[in-house]
């Protein structure tokens, strides 16, 4: 479905009839100021708390690093903090690009066998892989924070990007799967009578014809991965190797309870950049996860 | 059709007699022929060879699952069952008593209360207020692909992220809200947001519905599309009114929606955790302890002992299996039953 119907994305959803139109004719601006005062409120009560954090990151305030005047103080102060913030920022790199790669990965791999082979055990594996969904994360952590020692990969980000990979299986699993399902078979089927082995076939044809459900399976694994807090909270102790969100959280409790607000403003900034972008480029793809997810759910 | 394809494609030169031995050795024949026996022979049953294919295509994934899924659940039901501190590792069964500890526990209770109290707030106001903007932005204009835009973006930010630029929002040093309160005279003194136990519950509560409302406004859109059109000028030809149309058109058909929100924002906010450990820290006096949060703290700080923590999180498992059964049972639409 994800490739074949790019039809229903909210912003070219019809209008739902008989809400806005008989409103409009009797109206006039009166009528509609409410709507306006309500609209133009809500959505500055949405983006205001992000506004603010970016403005206020630069501005002087009492008791953090920018005192008179504007300025960066607030980044300097984040980029000396323990390890530095580039050593925060690569951990969160790693984490977040090994996330998406083994995602990308396993899923596209899993997706293609689920859609295209019978195997026995087929039906099992996947209700399997999509009950990640249903135990709790502080359920598998503890267990994980024992079993990733027996595998000596405690306090490792390649261990953190494992464990971050199997929690986004289900949704990326059952995303590539029904991506591939969309896909003809006449046209792997043809590729492989053209010469291609199956492996061919999924890396020349189906691969392309895939892109937009690995795009947002990618979209979603990088998300989830720069984002995470409690895994690395629970697996990573070592506190140089602490991706970003957990390095802002405890550079708050620095100073003996007092904390430098815009330090932490400064981090939310540099930790909500990354996001905010992508999400805007890729917006058409994160909707198309929210649509995959509610038909089938 | 793949039989078709194969005889109209140019003469393929590859030995026949090695395509005709049959399906279990396709793998390492020359790929021409064998792919287009193989496509063929699908049709009729699974041969032995696509099901090791399908397996070799699916085995990261089953490997990841195992070891990374299976593994830790069947851990962690045995580590509920021992004496597990976190440093000296497993020493032995301990059964029913890190059951019997788990509930015991001081705060055992407690969490549970505001983790319920909590979940049936988050849950109502993020439902009425998801299917409110839904409504309000479906439409396409400008003005509301902007406002979906705003309302959605918080939800490209992670959870800790949300909660920190809140922490900050709310502090008495440099949070903006209460002075603007006060000049604009609604309030004398400065909010404490965070102060009471009372406050720092909803100040939560309000960080959670900015941060989650565009992402429950995004599913019950989707929902919404799928009403197909003629539904809404079948009611209004029957002279039903706006409310008439709501209520008797939009809620019944939206209820699978509903049911899979509801289902998401009960499970998540019945899970919450990184909110308060960032916000609140269980405070003020302990009064927003979540059953997560008690896990880590008996499991990390301070206790130690991951047996009473994985017993806790069989608890805790145990009952989002039977809350969600629940749900799913009543939640069905009645002529599914």
């Amino acid at each position: 479905m994800a490739v074949t119907a790019p039809a229903p994305v909210p912003s070219t959803s019809p209008a739902r009839p008989g809400a806005a139109a008989p409103r409009a004719r009797i109206a006039g601006v009166l009528t509609r100021t409410p709507y306006w005062v309500l609209t133009g409120g809500l959505a500055i009560v949405f983006l205001f708390p992000l506004v603010w954090a970016g403005v206020a990151s630069f501005s002087p305030q009492p008791g953090s690093a920018q005192v008179d005047g504007w300025g960066f103080g607030n980044y300097v102060t984040l980029a000396r903090y323990q390890a530095g913030i580039g050593q925060y920022l690569l951990n969160s790199v790693v984490v977040s690009g090994l996330t998406v790669l083994f995602t990308l990965v396993v899923s596209l791999l899993g997706g293609f066998a689920f859609a295209r082979f019978r195997f026995p055990g087929r039906d099992v594996l996947f209700l399997v892989t999509l009950a990640i969904l249903m135990v709790p994360y502080a359920t598998l952590l503890i267990p994980l924070y024992v079993l990733l020692n027996t595998l000596h990969l405690q306090n490792s980000l390649l261990g953190l990007a494992l464990v971050l990979t199997m929690f986004q299986l289900p949704f990326a699993t059952f995303m590539m799967r029904i991506s591939f399902e969309s896909v003809p078979r006449e046209l792997d089927e043809a590729a492989m009578v053209d010469g291609c082995s199956s492996f061919g076939a999924l890396r020349r044809v189906l691969v392309p014809a895939v892109k937009p459900g690995l795009i947002t399976v990618g979209l979603f694994a990088f998300l989830a991965a720069w984002n995470d807090f409690v895994a690395p909270l629970i697996l990573i102790t070592d506190s140089t190797k602490a991706p970003l969100p957990l390095a802002v959280a405890n550079m708050r409790q620095q100073v003996m309870g007092i904390v430098d607000y815009g330090a932490t403003q400064a981090g939310v900034v540099v930790l909500a950049v990354p996001c905010v972008v992508l999400f805007l480029l890729l917006q058409r793809h994160y909707v198309r996860g929210f649509m995959s997810g509610a038909l089938k759910g | 059709m793949s039989v078709q394809s194969a005889s109209s494609t140019p003469p393929s030169p590859a030995p026949h007699g090695a395509a005709a031995r049959g399906p279990a050795a396709s793998d390492d024949r020359p790929p021409r022929t064998a792919r287009a026996v193989g496509a063929d022979r699908r049709r009729r049953r699974p041969g032995r060879s696509q099901a090791a294919r399908g397996w070799a295509y699916a085995a990261p994934t089953a490997a990841f699952v195992l070891v990374l899924f299976v593994l830790p659940v069947l851990l962690v039901g045995q580590m509920s069952a021992s004496d597990w501190p976190l440093l000296a590792g497993n020493r032995g069964v301990n059964f029913p008593d890190n059951f019997r500890d788990a509930v015991e526990n001081r705060f055992f209770w407690d969490s549970v209360v505001f983790t319920v109290k909590y979940t049936v707030i988050a849950t109502v106001l993020l439902i009425a207020l998801g299917l409110g903007f839904a409504l309000l932005v479906q439409e396409s204009s400008r003005w509301k692909s902007f406002l979906r835009t705003s309302i959605l973006v918080p939800s490209a930010l992670g959870l800790a992220s949300a909660s920190l630029l809140f922490y900050a929002l709310y502090s008495p040093q440099v949070g903006p809200i209460s002075p603007l309160l006060e000049r604009l005279g609604i309030v004398d003194e400065p909010i404490s947001f965070l102060g009471s136990p009372d406050g720092a519950l909803w100040s939560t509560v309000f960080l959670i519905v900015w941060r989650f409302a565009g992402f429950y406004m995004l599913l019950l859109m989707v929902g919404l599309q799928g009403i197909p059109h003629e539904v809404y000028e079948a009611a209004r030809m029957d002279g039903a009114s706006r409310w008439q149309t709501f209520g008797r058109v939009t809620l019944p058909l939206l209820r699978p929606s509903l049911a899979l929100c509801t289902i998401l924002c009960v499970t998540g906010s019945l899970l919450a955790f990184d909110q308060f450990y960032i916000l609140t820290k269980g405070g003020p006096d302990n009064s927003t302890i979540t059953v997560v949060q008690l896990i880590y703290n008996v499991a990390f700080q301070g206790q130690n002992d991951l047996g009473v923590a994985a017993a806790l999180s069989i608890i805790v498992l145990a009952a989002l299996v039977v809350i969600n059964i629940a749900q799913v049972r009543g939640m069905r639409a009645p002529e599914e039953k």
